[in-house]
């Protein structure tokens, strides 16, 4: 319940923050701390020193970009996004209500889901179905990356040492895209045990011209299932098809599993919840 | 470590403290401001005992630290009314059997509370849903909804006659 | 003229204070020159303790003292019913010690502790001590641990074998099997629970050197008890040195029963220290390991059938796991609170019931929400359905035929509820079961569940309803059936109150009962103000200190409202019997000539003479003219002990959906019928019920700690141990029948715990009959999404 000792430094800029990351190694970010604290307080974190970035009004908000993309302040909290137009996308709308609770999509931020890599974050599938990019900051300048091959393990990232997420980018919302969020929670801890985002945008003639779907909680990062969406594409997404296509959802990753879901389980969870997103985004934009 | 400066507005009154970096807001509230009606109920951030409002929004001060919490608005369930002046929610939590040992009710009501501010007439769904973050081993969540239910209808009450 | 509250949904007077943050739970306690305790706790489920090295915590910053248990006298922990003379408990006793000194038994037993200047400190303090461990090997499955060759955990204990014990009638039994036209049998998991009350458990210990006194807040359901067993057991000091003090206690459901190794440490902390207070709270995690765990029972059940359904006995062999060592009332909770009440509300002819105590590495097992009667439910209610599905009869059919019809009242059971001691008899003292079921079915629809379960079965939901139509026994009493045979806790159950009149008319009612959220405040009161005529806002209810609360055994057991009342009732009646001599007194009439109403004293036949209670307090407080022989001021105390245990009843339905795909299962409706008997407060009835039904539901389908095999404690947190949350239960359906207890003066018979006694049972029996059409017969709780999933694959697999 009590963290070890620290020392915090509320970080006055950006830039001051990446500086002091890049002078101090014992020093790690905080922003909303839902995913950080209770880890202190377990004592399965001890960082040396907090730098506070939550107070950083360029980190802050979300943006129309000129080309009709959203630009996601890493600060937007939960509560904030599910006020925001990024809404418009069924998976985001659908899967901010399952995200903790009230006080931790008040407080929990978009950039810390994402820079903290749980391996069960709900977010982080939508954001690979949605084929977002995170920008990423760093003293030396600010780099824009593709969500997919960002999560790379278990609370791992590509964000270097002394790299502060900035805003995670959203492509341009499509009349032709239909998406979903569908996952099966731990009763517990409210994680999913499987959770499945997807996004299909019909071409002419009805057949699927391009899916994304993006998988939590089954493997050691968030991941694109790329098979799946081959599948998809150039079909009428008939429930066979479809079907078919969610069948490949795990492949031969290593699958995850704990006292709550065994392998087997989680497998055919994810199998259940990939049909079951991939049916509902087809039902919205049919 | 050296110790951080905190100052801060809680149930409207200025407040400065002095606390270790670690300590969190939960502990600040309790330990230092003496405000004991803010429990604690677990330590994996998961019952909402704690749950106070930061800047107008519920937040689990179990979950944030004091230092965090410096310049900001603080409201606990002692600065949501007092006997004699009691917030509607805290009037149908006992008018409606809403409570047994006490233990989780000021973070249920600070919970209810952010619920109603946001939205006046919730159904039974939207209470239940907002009241996931807050455990309660009593009640069976039963009364605490109906309380929410009648807090809700008493406050469109007074908003409608104002 | 007081309004009589008795029976009126008076809102709570406890709550003005927990609705405004002015409640006083234990960690909101300051005193002056404070310290802090944090106790360090073993990673192992089974290891010796080769050494201890605190040399570095003692170095630490803000240390005070570091304590390992060779710092304590050897006075273990007191293990207080040993559960059933010739057959029970010898010389195989084993229960913690304040520390533990040579060898843990489970994950979480405490090993050292620090006192530090502040909470942080101690913990950081915790941190530096090193102990040498020696790994043993661990076994935490109660089958398991009583096999050949198993881990051994007490060389007083081979096999790992607490007690056998038996009650019921064998041979009646055989020979009810040997003519049987059915026999049903099933294997029952009733498995592991970690009761979490949202409190946490915690002491704050303080010694004052200067009259060499022991002081104890302790969160705890039993403040007398826990003096008595700390001066007696564990503190070695004489029981008058002793005060515990409960605060208001942020509920318990039996957790907070027992004599915990921490109380006994902060007081030996405290002593250590030079009288500091000495403060310790456990943290959840903390609380997952040491604080009790409930349940955990392996039951063979068979049951003897006739082919219309009608049961003629019932053989039970249960293997009771009660952990690493014994918890105060441990070995009581599966045999007296269980064995004894199996055959439940039916005419069950002949029952046999056997009962094998286990040690297993894991942590100690005691009395949780129900304690041995939801376990006996299960059997019993669990048995109705398979003797239904075998038969091909309606579940609620099945036990229209067993009921025993409610002229069969008082009721002499067969599964040994009778013995008492001197040859004294206990029944079942009244009950009427049928009106509570139909009313049930009909509020549930039940005539139209085919229909209902086809419509699920379109939406890919397999619907599923199941009864439960439970008996509770409620009371824990009375003293000469928990002191009976050999079995009991060699301590009375009786209870007190204690009514003082002050010369303002003001009431003081103190009682030796504990609330944990009940409402004893207002119910007491609403009880006093019935029997006095004073207005309720005249009366204050204390408890909770043994220093001005007369002995009482505290709250557990459904026993407040029947036990502690009747003393209630009794002390009201003395205050009566003297305000009435002295009314007499002073009217210059005979004292068979005053008739009392509410509060006022009257000569009969002249209503003019009157005196008020108040007017009568005034005057008997100031004494300045009593009658020979009468003492001043309008005190009294009284005790009571009951003749008769009370038996609830009533019949719970649930409805349920599991999701084929998926194995997820939810409560969608939830139906109870419950005859409780009279009610003091229907508002707070309900409320009792509907914390009962939750917690309950929680045990059927969330609830369950996992161990591995190496004893490690799985679901340690919350994060992984699941408690019933707002989203995933309906709001509860209530009625209720009316049958007065006989055995209670108010006609009450208590309702702590009937929800949890009835659900549990109800909501299993709804999942195997969603599942049912897969042709599966049993599947054990809880009924986790992986769980059922399973099922219904091995099912679907067993088809194919």
């Amino acid at each position: 319940m009590i963290p070890a000792a620290f020392e915090y430094t509320r970080a006055s800029s950006l830039q001051d923050a990446l500086g002091i990351l890049a002078s101090d190694e014992g020093a790690k970010v905080i922003a909303g701390g839902q995913s950080l604290l209770p880890l202190m307080k377990l004592r399965l974190a001890q960082p040396a020193r907090l730098v506070d970035i939550g107070r950083l009004a360029e980190l802050r908000g979300v943006r129309r970009l000129d080309d009709g993309r959203l630009s996601v302040g890493a600060l937007t909290t939960y509560a904030e996004l599910a006020d925001s137009p990024a809404v418009r996308y069924g998976v985001v709308a659908d899967a901010l209500p399952g995200i903790g609770d009230v006080q931790v999509r008040n407080r929990g931020t978009v950039g810390g889901a994402v820079a903290h890599a749980d391996p069960a974050s709900d977010l982080p599938a939508a954001l690979l179905a949605l084929d977002a990019e995170v920008v990423v900051q760093s003293a030396a300048g600010s780099r824009t990356v593709p969500v997919d091959g960002f999560f790379q393990g278990a609370f791992t990232t590509a964000l270097a040492r002394d790299e502060i997420l900035a805003a995670v980018i959203l492509p341009a919302p499509r009349a032709d895209a239909g998406s979903a969020y569908a996952s099966l929670e731990q009763r517990a801890s409210g994680y999913p045990i499987a959770g499945v985002a997807a996004v299909v945008v019909l071409g002419a003639g009805g057949l699927i011209e391009w899916a994304g779907v993006g998988v939590t909680g089954v493997s050691d990062h968030p991941y694109r299932a790329r098979e799946v969406e081959a599948a998809l594409v150039g079909t009428t997404g008939s429930p066979e098809a479809v079907a078919a296509a969610a069948a490949l959802v795990v492949g031969d990753r290593e699958v995850n599993a704990d006292i709550h879901a065994g392998r087997e389980y989680r497998a055919a969870m994810a199998v259940v919840h990939a049909r079951r997103a991939i049916g509902a985004a087809l039902a919205r934009v049919r | 470590m050296a110790e951080l400066h905190v100052a801060l507005e809680v149930n409207g009154e200025h407040r400065e403290v002095d606390v270790e970096p670690r300590t969190l807001l939960v502990t600040m509230l309790r330990e230092d401001l003496e405000l004991t009606g803010t429990h604690v109920g677990c330590d994996t951030s998961q019952c909402g005992a704690c749950t106070v409002h930061v800047d107008g929004r519920a937040v689990k001060s179990c979950t944030v630290l004091a230092a965090q919490a410096d310049g900001t608005s603080v409201t606990t369930i002692e600065g949501l009314g007092q006997v004699g002046s009691l917030h509607p929610i805290q009037q149908a939590f006992w008018d409606k059997h809403g409570l047994q040992c006490g233990f989780c009710t000021p973070g249920m009501i600070m919970a209810a509370a952010d619920l109603v501010a946001r939205n006046p007439d919730p159904s039974e769904a939207e209470i239940r849903h907002a009241i996931a973050g807050n455990i309660c081993r009593c009640t069976g969540y039963h009364n605490i909804v109906a309380a929410v239910r009648e807090a809700a209808a008493v406050m469109r009450g007074a908003a409608a006659s104002a | 003229m007081a309004t009589d509250v008795l029976g009126a949904p008076v809102k709570r007077v406890e709550d003005p204070r927990f609705i405004s943050g002015k409640g006083r739970y234990l960690d909101d306690i300051k005193l002056p020159g404070m310290a802090h305790l944090a106790i360090l706790r073993s990673p192992y489920a089974h290891a010796n303790i080769r050494s201890i090295d605190t040399s570095a915590a003692k170095a630490a910053p803000g240390v005070v003292a570091v304590i390992t248990g060779a710092d304590i006298p050897y006075n273990p922990l007191p293990m207080a019913w040993p559960a059933g003379g010739a057959s029970g408990i010898q010389n195989n006793v084993n229960t913690p010690r304040a520390l533990a000194t040579d060898s843990v038994k489970w994950t979480g037993e405490g090993v050292a502790a620090v006192v530090a200047e502040t909470a942080a400190q101690a913990v950081d303090a915790l941190e530096l001590i090193q102990v040498e461990w020696e790994p043993l090997p661990a076994v935490t499955d109660a089958e398991k641990a009583l096999a050949d060759g198993a881990p051994q955990l007490h060389e007083n204990a081979p096999n790992n074998r607490v007690f056998d014990w038996q009650v019921g009638d064998r041979a009646a039994t055989d020979a009810a099997f040997a003519g049987a036209e059915v026999v049903v049998s099933q294997r029952l998991v009733n498995h592991r629970l970690i009761p979490n009350p949202m409190e946490v458990r915690g002491d704050i210990g303080w010694y004052n050197p200067g009259t060499d006194e022991y002081t104890i807040w302790m969160s705890s359901q039993t403040p007398h008890i826990q003096r008595l067993l700390l001066a007696a057991f564990v503190m070695g000091v004489p029981e008058q040195k002793i005060r515990c003090i409960s605060p208001d206690v942020g509920g318990a459901f039996g957790s907070k029963i027992y004599c915990y190794a921490d109380m006994a440490l902060s007081l030996f902390a405290s002593r250590l220290v030079g009288g500091r207070p000495v403060k310790w709270v456990e943290t959840r995690r903390e609380s997952f390991g040491s604080t009790i765990h409930g349940r955990d029972h392996i039951t063979y059940v068979d049951v003897a059938a006739t082919r219309q359904g009608e049961v003629k006995g019932l053989r039970v062999r249960t293997l009771a796991n009660l952990g690493g060592r014994l918890s105060t009332i441990g070995p009581g909770i599966p045999t007296t609170l269980y064995g004894r009440i199996l055959s439940g509300p039916y005419k069950i002819p002949a029952v046999h019931c056997e009962v094998t105590g286990v040690y297993t590495n894991t942590t100690f097992v005691d009395a949780y929400r129900g304690a041995g009667r939801p376990e006996a439910t299960y059997v019993v209610e669990r048995a109705m359905d398979l003797v239904a599905d075998e038969l091909g009869i309606d579940p609620a059919e099945v036990r229209r035929r067993n009921f025993l019809p409610p002229d069969a009242f008082p009721y002499d059971n067969p599964s040994g509820l009778l013995t008492a001691v001197n040859g004294s008899k206990l029944y079942i003292d009244s009950g009427n079961y049928e009106p509570a079921m139909d009313k049930a079915l009909a509020m549930a629809g039940y005539a139209d569940m085919a229909a209902r379960k086809a419509e699920a079965r379109a939406r890919g939901k397999l619907l599923g309803v199941g009864l439960s139509t439970y008996i509770e026994v409620c009371g824990v009493a009375p003293s000469k059936w928990i002191g009976a045979v050999g079995e009991g806790w060699g301590a009375a159950m009786w209870e007190s109150s204690n009514i003082k009149v002050h010369l303002t008319g003001k009431v003081v009612v103190t009682m030796g009962t504990q609330p944990q959220g009940q409402g004893h405040e207002t119910t007491f009161a609403q009880i006093v103000s019935h029997e006095l005529g004073v207005p309720m806002e005249d009366i204050v209810v204390q408890h909770s200190d043994t220093q001005g609360t007369p002995f009482g055994y505290g709250s557990y057991g459904s026993r407040t409202s029947n036990v502690g009342t009747g003393a209630a009732v009794k002390a009201a009646a003395k205050i009566r019997d003297k305000a009435r001599r002295y009314a007499a007194h002073m009217l210059e009439a005979n004292v068979d000539d005053i008739e009392v109403e509410g509060a006022e004293y009257r000569v009969k036949g002249s209503p003019d003479k009157k005196k008020t209670l108040q007017e009568i307090a005034f005057a008997l407080d100031l004494a300045f003219d009593t009658p020979p022989g009468m003492e001043p001021y309008l005190d009294e105390t009284a005790y009571h002990d009951t003749d008769n245990c009370t038996f609830p009843f009533g019949t719970h339905i649930a409805v349920v959906e599991v999701d084929e795909e998926t194995g997820n299962t939810e409560l969608v409706r939830y139906v109870a019928v419950d005859d409780v008997g009279k009610k003091i407060n229907p508002m707070i009835v309900d409320g009792q019920l509907h914390g009962g039904i939750a917690q309950g539901v929680g045990q059927a389908l969330w609830e369950e700690a996992v161990y591995d095999d190496d004893g490690q404690l799985l679901s340690g947190s919350l994060l992984d141990y699941a408690l019933p949350r707002a989203e995933w239960l309906p709001s509860f359906e209530l009625d209720e029948t009316v049958t007065p207890s006989p055995v209670n003066p108010l006609g009450v018979k208590g309702v702590g715990e009937a929800g949890c006694i009835a659900s549990t049972a109800a909501v299993a029996n709804a999942v195997n009959d969603a599942l049912s059409p897969l042709g599966i017969r049993h599947l054990d709780m809880p009924f986790t999404a992986q769980k059922v999933w399973s099922a219904i694959q091995s099912a679907k697999g067993g088809q194919a």
